[in-house]
């Protein structure tokens, strides 16, 4: 079979399509958004009528996925890393219902935080909720253990994490395919009282799943997911795990590498073989993506026994994303560096799009905002938080998804009286709509402006939960129908929104005001789209 | 075989479009490639970058290391200076345009960017913006600079031109045209200039 040109998310999508996927569960956010859009366009998972529209937020996918697999299918929920924290109950208690059809999570870590507010390390999830791990090193390593990972969910009844990072989700090379599987046909756990989380239940449940902790590891000693590589060095043996192994082999392309290698895709990790390596060698060089997991574990809490180089001593650097020059100087080997990058060289950070409604939004609200004293907006996960820089610097927080809502409630409710919310469209009917709740339940002065492009803009324009039924839901969360205004944010029409922002703000209850225009991204698209079926039908004429 | 070449340029200006014409081509003459792209909030009008990797045999890294880059091939001048470090002082090349994109205020002085960029030992800057106009749409700049670049790719010609016909297949025979003259005429002018 040909092979094809996949980015390590589409190599996912392929592989889980071809393991006899029967739906995918997601919520857009980068680095796993092209996951669950492959998947979307693909001729193959149309006919097989694989369900793939967007869910409102991760912890809804992870349950509409429990769902599925319930019913005996197999289901693949994506996530980046901190969305897994929304979905954080659901994957955690997955584990202790365990999966009937094939459940597999894939988390997208984002270390160097290139888009995201903290580089957390989804391994520790693996290991917090106790199930089986995989973590690819390669776009085609990412295709074979999305299948592997519906087998071993199956063949040990429990959800599998599959953890991959930026660079894989977003680098392209090419993928073998294998045979595509049938779907499963629907069929019932045999035990319908396993998936009642009751006490009494629960208890037999985890007992069971700590028991398979040891079935787990031996299926990562004969997976073939870890590797052994033998070396003539003894000195040092290095651990890689998942891309990590491709840094430490760039550096090693035009010559054998002397050291013994322990490759790491898959956990919990095999005890006999760190040990194996561990009797071999002095001192071990444990090369990680993310947070020092295993590095951590070979130290132990004492740290006595052979030296152990890594992230935690300064050999690779505690934080951000590998490279293969840090790998290099790990190693101690010279490191080319290239031209001095020339001093007039400046900064040029992302900003909204020219003609973006959320410049108008933003400017209407620093035009009230200026008549109070400054740190009262707060806001939340979008486009939008663009708006903490120059030339807007407009709102004060941006912490996780909702959280404008309950931060400017928490705020009026120590005295920070106005407060303002900015939260987008997508993000409100994500996490925003129980803070307004809240809101509406402790009558307190905020004003939630909702930045309506109809659209999950920064991810790339995904459909937005929220289209066409927000002020129905803002209505029926109990905020009165005079204080739920509706704006059109142009800058012709800049004077009139600041006096509804004026009101607004000044009024002492929950306020909604919905800034509504559609994403310029979005827009164009649809007009070329449009442009481009005209010509068509011209052509047929 | 082997081609190291990092794609430099702002969120929206078509670094991708380059990416897949070369990797289509290199895919052609039967190489193995890894192309490592920036997705998500640079794409909004920030610095964006690719790592594009071909070779005869297979690749670790997805990212290119530093200093070992045989070129940049820039469509912005200010985004080519981002990526000296990358750069392989012996033999890279720099291949950019001298159109500026202008979205920040402390913008340096152009000519203080091309006066950095000519300092290069193998270095070919062009007006790419106006190639593209005068062949008939600004649009094909991207494909001017990779006609510039195309000498030096370790690719053959046909095989750059195959791969435009089919990228741009379904955008119609005009659109064909334009980018087969951009590409012909970024070569031109590159071989002109290094003779």
């Amino acid at each position: 079979m040909d092979k094809l040109l996949l980015l390590g998310d589409e190599a996912i999508a392929q592989g889980a399509i071809d393991a006899g996927l029967s739906g995918v569960f997601a919520y857009p956010g980068t680095p796993s958004t092209e996951i669950t859009e492959y998947i979307q366009g693909s001729e193959e998972a149309k006919n097989r009528k694989i369900a793939s529209v967007w869910s409102a937020n991760e912890k809804t996918a992870m349950e509409t996925a429990i769902g599925m697999s319930y019913a005996g299918k197999r289901a693949l929920v994506c996530m980046k890393h901190v969305g897994l924290n929304v979905a954080a109950d659901a994957f955690i208690n997955s584990a202790i219902t365990g999966a009937n059809g094939g459940l597999v999570v894939v988390s997208a870590d984002d270390p160097s935080m290139h888009s995201s507010q903290n580089e957390q390390d989804s391994r520790f999830y693996g290991k917090f909720a106790q199930i089986p791990t995989l973590e690819p090193s390669n776009q085609q390593e990412a295709y074979d253990m999305t299948r592997y990972g519906f087998e071993l969910s199956e063949k040990f009844g429990t959800p599998v994490l599959l953890r991959i990072t930026t660079r894989l989700s977003h680098s392209r090379s090419g993928v073998e395919r294998k045979e595509m599987l049938l779907q499963n046909n629907m069929s019932l756990p045999g035990d319908l009282k396993q998936f009642i989380l009751l006490p009494s239940i629960a208890r037999k449940r985890y007992d069971g799943l700590i028991s398979k902790q040891i079935a787990f590891r031996e299926d990562s000693e004969n997976s073939g997911n870890i590797k052994f590589f033998d070396g003539k060095d003894k000195s040092m043996g290095i651990i890689a795990c998942g891309i990590a192994y491709n840094y430490l082999m760039e550096n090693f392309s035009e010559e054998e590498i002397p050291y013994p290698v322990l490759k790491i895709g898959q956990y919990p990790i095999s005890k006999a073989q760190i040990k194996k390596l561990y009797n071999l060698v002095d001192s071990i060089l444990v090369m990680e993506e993310g947070y020092p997991i295993i590095e951590e574990l070979l130290r132990g809490y004492l740290d006595e026994g052979k030296p152990i180089k890594g992230r935690m001593d300064g050999t690779l650097p505690r934080v951000g994303e590998l490279n293969p020059n840090l790998a290099g100087r790990a190693l101690g080997k010279k490191v080319s560096t290239g031209f001095e990058i020339p001093k007039v060289t400046k900064p040029r950070p992302p900003l909204l799009c020219d003609g973006c409604s959320h410049w108008d939004s933003f400017e209407a609200i620093n035009a009230v905002m200026k008549d109070y004293t400054p740190g009262r907006v707060f806001s939340d996960i979008g486009c939008y938080t663009l708006s903490a820089l120059p030339p807007l610097e407009s709102i004060n927080s941006c912490v996780d998804m909702g959280a404008s809502i309950t931060m400017a409630v928490g705020a009026t409710e120590a005295g920070l009286v106005p407060a303002v919310a900015a939260i987008g469209d997508s993000t409100f009917t994500h996490s925003g709509m129980t803070g307004l709740l809240d809101a509406v339940i402790r009558k307190v002065p905020v004003t939630v402006v909702i930045m309506d492009n109809a659209t999950t803009a920064m991810t790339g324009g995904q459909d937005s939960a929220a289209f066409g039924k927000l002020e129905d839901i803002v209505k029926g969360l109990g905020v009165e129908e005079d204080h739920i205004r509706i704006v059109t944010p142009l800058r012709r029409l800049h004077e009139e929104n600041v006096k509804v922002f004026k009101e607004e703000i000044a009024y002492q209850g929950v306020s909604v005001i919905i800034t509504r225009r559609e994403c310029v991204q979005t827009l164009s698209r649809r007009m070329k789209l449009k442009h481009a079926k005209k010509g068509l039908e011209n052509v047929a004429q | 075989m082997k081609k190291d070449i990092i794609l430099s340029g702002v969120g929206g200006q078509g670094i991708l479009t380059i990416a897949t014409v070369i990797g289509m081509a290199a895919l052609s003459e039967g190489y193995q490639l890894k192309q490592a792209e920036v997705h998500g909030m640079s794409q909004r009008g920030g610095d964006v970058q690719s790592h594009l990797r071909l070779s005869s045999r297979p690749i670790a890294s997805d990212l290119i290391p530093e200093g070992t880059a045989d070129m940049i091939l820039s469509v912005e001048p200010l985004e080519s200076l981002r990526y000296f470090n990358m750069l392989d002082t012996e033999n890279g090349w720099l291949i950019s345009s001298i159109n500026p994109f202008k979205n920040i205020s402390n913008y340096p002085d152009l000519e203080d960017i091309l006066a950095e960029i000519w300092k290069l030992p193998r270095h070919v800057t062009l007006d790419a913006d106006q190639v593209a106009k005068d062949l008939g749409s600004v649009k094909a700049a991207n494909i001017v600079i990779l006609g510039a670049a195309s000498p030096y790719l370790g690719l053959k010609y046909e095989s750059l031109e195959n791969a435009i016909r089919n990228l741009f297949a379904k955008k119609g025979e005009a659109m064909v045209e334009l980018n087969l003259n951009a590409l012909k005429k970024g070569r031109e002018m590159a071989e002109e200039k290094s003779k």
